[in-house]
């Protein structure tokens, strides 16, 4: 690398560096998700007022919307949460159920439902539902590939969750992650119940959950277990199982500090 | 058969109720068109919403009549006599043919504009202005008008001078009661098509507007006025309807409802910004509106709170503020906030009832507690409509199965959890159903189903002979 390339490529960070710290205001508001590992990656938890963003394989829908739901209900903080989603999404999955929901641990009474017909009219919902400071979370649920989700419409939305406080939840079923304005985007797979007597009470909601991108910390893939009772996450007490380990590119605190957009 | 002919050819002797081959034969070269009362009907109606500017009391008094309740609108027009000169160049302007009477009773009014038609009679006046039309022009039936032409009764002053009793005696009641609202003793109310509205603010333009800008504007300083006549009572708006009167006749009205009393203008205008901003055929404005019209059709008593540093209400408010703003623009039916329900049947067991409306019963329902330490009993998404499984064979015949193919995809299940029986409400009268077995399911890859069994083993489900069926396996939701 050339030497004015490089004296133009540390500039740039700086530049990048201050327009960044424009949200560090809020940013040290963090929620520990309870699952140690993922916290630490995360800096001491889930940043609210920003975006984060989960996605999964079209079958995976039910295991990434536990996730998504455990995260809601860990930002929300006892405050209503919006739930945004597309038409088509229920058809898919199935509809939200408020039942299953307060099977997780979460309080059905403060989830206001938006059945959107199309994707336009949920994204502006979820825009102005994230301005609105009365709300805990936002989670919009998308199904599919989605043409008007471009780097505008994301940067729409984590502008207004920086300006309210409001932390957004994009639930992206059967999509592919691409680059957005998100905090945090995640890969979700539904995992094993951890192994043992098949009459043990098994069916705790397992996760396996990948980190592919962490804006202010390294990523990682972690088993993460719901803990319906306590509402928090948590590392299942008995899982022999290996877990893939985290990223070889993202892992020094070294190269972090330099490599801190994108 | 003649159901309706213009000027000219009421000239050359056809009339209404005349054959058409009759017709015909008196006139080869007649033009007709068939009819269609529906759209006759419709622009009855249409004008009836054009005549709206008038008065907010319009009724319908089909086929081809309008009445208009003008008590206490006339002064804004100039008077009686200048506002039945406007409305009737206004309507001839638009190719109506209009005839149009004002007195004291709608049928006194309906009986002149049959015979003079721009006559306007002082309260008081009613006898002496109808009596001395035809009988036929009470519209009292053709049974009835051709009797009292029989009975040497020609004008109304005739029917009039007999004693009412004879009449009723001979007539009917109806007739009686027709005549002496006629004469201007007691009046019918009139049905007027919409409710009278709380509050009523217009603007009217000399100068057709057409730019949103200043349809904007306008609503702005309508919802203005109509908070500063509603504040003085006490009153906050439910729901707001915007009427805009095209300068070619047509009026468009739009609707927003909310979760609580409004008491700020702002809130209006920004409700009505989502709501025009979300319409499917947008506001056309042709050649411009002469007129908008803000009313608050529902209204309630707004408790003034203290607003002390409870934030809690303050958040309460926020969000049901929220759920307007998306309900006027998606629709208040798609924002919904749930509701238990008191029944074990899964798909019934949650109702989602517009968030306007029930938000706070939401807030405060009770909701069944879950059992602590035990895994998710009831799945996270559930299917509306249970999907069907293939399953190969089930071990037991009451057992749950070892495999299954739901959307082309083979599932091998590794861990069961049941069954839980669910029985159907058999009080429920739509049709019968079956008892379901309900298992927990978890398969190889670590995707979590709620499947059932709709029906008992040889019990509940037979084949044409009458024969124990094997019953139809389903998905009923997925668990995370």
């Amino acid at each position: 690398m050339s030497g004015a390339r490089g004296s133009a490529l540390a500039i740039l960070r700086g530049q990048i560096e201050r327009i960044e710290t424009a949200e560090i205001v809020h940013q040290r508001d963090r929620v520990a998700l309870g699952h140690s590992e993922a916290d630490s990656a995360l800096k001491g938890g889930l940043a609210r007022a920003a975006i984060h963003e989960v996605f999964c394989e079209g079958r995976q829908g039910a295991a990434a919307t536990g996730f998504v739901t455990g995260l809601a209900g860990r930002v929300s903080a006892r405050r209503p949460l919006l739930w945004v989603r597309q038409d088509f999404s229920e058809i898919e999955t199935g509809a939200l159920s408020m039942s299953g929901l307060a099977e997780l641990g979460l309080d059905p009474r403060r989830v206001v439902m938006v059945r959107a017909a199309d994707v336009e009219s949920a994204l502006r919902t979820s825009a102005d539902a994230l301005a609105c400071d009365a709300l805990g979370a936002v989670v919009l649920e998308l199904w599919g590939e989605i043409r008007q989700f471009d780097l505008v419409a994301s940067r729409k939305l984590t502008l207004a969750a920086q300006g309210s406080g409001v932390t957004g939840l994009l639930l992206r079923m059967a999509a592919q992650p691409l680059p957005s304005t998100a905090e945090t985007r995640w890969m979700l797979r539904a995992a094993h119940s951890p192994p043992g007597s098949v009459w043990s009470a098994w069916g705790a909601p397992v996760f396996d959950a990948e980190l592919l991108r962490n804006r202010h910390g390294p990523c990682g893939r972690w088993i993460m277990e719901w803990n319906c009772d306590e509402c928090q996450f948590s590392e299942p007490s008995t899982y022999p199982q290996p877990v893939a380990a985290a990223p070889a590119h993202r892992q020094d605190p070294a190269v972090l500090q330099q490599r801190r957009a994108g | 058969m003649i159901h309706a002919l213009d000027e000219a050819a009421e000239r050359l002797g056809l009339y209404i109720g005349q054959p058409l081959a009759n017709a015909r034969a008196m006139c080869p070269d007649l033009r007709v068109f068939d009819a269609d009362p529906v759209a006759d009907a419709k622009t009855l109606s249409d004008i009836a919403d054009w005549c709206d500017r008038f008065t907010p009391l319009v009724a319908l008094d089909p086929p081809h009549g309008l009445f208009l309740d003008i008590t206490g609108c006339a002064h804004l027009f100039g008077g009686e006599a200048a506002l039945l000169q406007t409305l009737v160049r206004a309507l001839a302007r638009q190719g109506f043919a209009v005839s149009a009477a004002i007195a004291g009773t709608s049928v006194c009014a309906r009986t002149l504009t049959r015979q003079a038609t721009g006559t306007i009679v002082a309260d008081g006046g009613e006898a002496e202005a109808i009596s001395p039309f035809p009988v036929s022009a009470l519209g009292a039936g053709e049974a009835i008008t051709t009797g009292l032409r029989r009975a040497g009764l020609k004008t109304i002053g005739d029917v009039a001078s007999r004693e009412p009793h004879e009449i009723t005696a001979r007539f009917g009641a109806r007739f009686s009661t027709l005549l002496a609202h006629a004469l201007g003793q007691g009046d019918a109310p009139i049905n007027p098509r919409k409710p009278l509205p709380d509050y009523i603010v217009e603007k009217r333009f000399a100068e057709p507007i057409a730019t949103d800008t200043m349809i904007a504007m306008t609503l702005s300083r309508l919802a203005d006025t109509l908070i500063a006549s509603m504040e003085k009572q006490g009153k906050g708006a439910r729901r707001l309807e915007a009427a805009f009167f095209r300068t070619d006749g047509v009026v468009r009205a739009i609707t927003v409802e909310t979760g609580r009393p409004v008491t700020r203008s702002a809130v209006i205008d920004r409700l009505f910004r989502e709501r025009l901003d979300a319409l499917a055929d947008p506001l056309d404005p042709g050649f411009g509106f002469d007129m908008v019209r803000l009313s608050a059709s529902r209204t309630e008593i707004v408790v003034q709170e203290q607003r002390d540093l409870d934030a809690h209400v303050h958040d309460n408010d926020e969000l049901a503020a929220l759920i307007d703003r998306i309900a006027a623009r998606i629709g208040g039916k798609r924002v919904v906030v749930h509701l238990p329900q008191d029944t074990h049947i899964p798909e019934r067991a949650v109702w989602s009832a517009p968030a306007q409306h029930h938000l706070t019963a939401a807030m405060q329902a009770e909701w069944p507690v879950r059992t602590e330490s035990e895994p998710p009993l009831r799945p996270l998404r559930l299917f509306d409509k249970p999907e069907p499984i293939k399953v190969p064979f089930a071990t037991v015949p009451d057992g749950p199965p070892h495999q299954f193919t739901w959307r082309r995809a083979l599932h091998a299940v590794v861990r069961v959890e049941g069954p839980e029986r669910i029985a159907m409400e058999w009080w429920r009268q739509d049709g019968k159903q079956l008892t379901r077995d309900y298992f927990r399911i978890e398969d190889a890859e670590g995707l979590r189903f709620w499947i059932f069994r709709d029906g008992l083993y040889e019990g509940e489900v037979f084949d044409g002979d009458g024969k124990p069926a094997s019953p139809g396996w389903y998905v009923h939701g997925l668990f995370a």
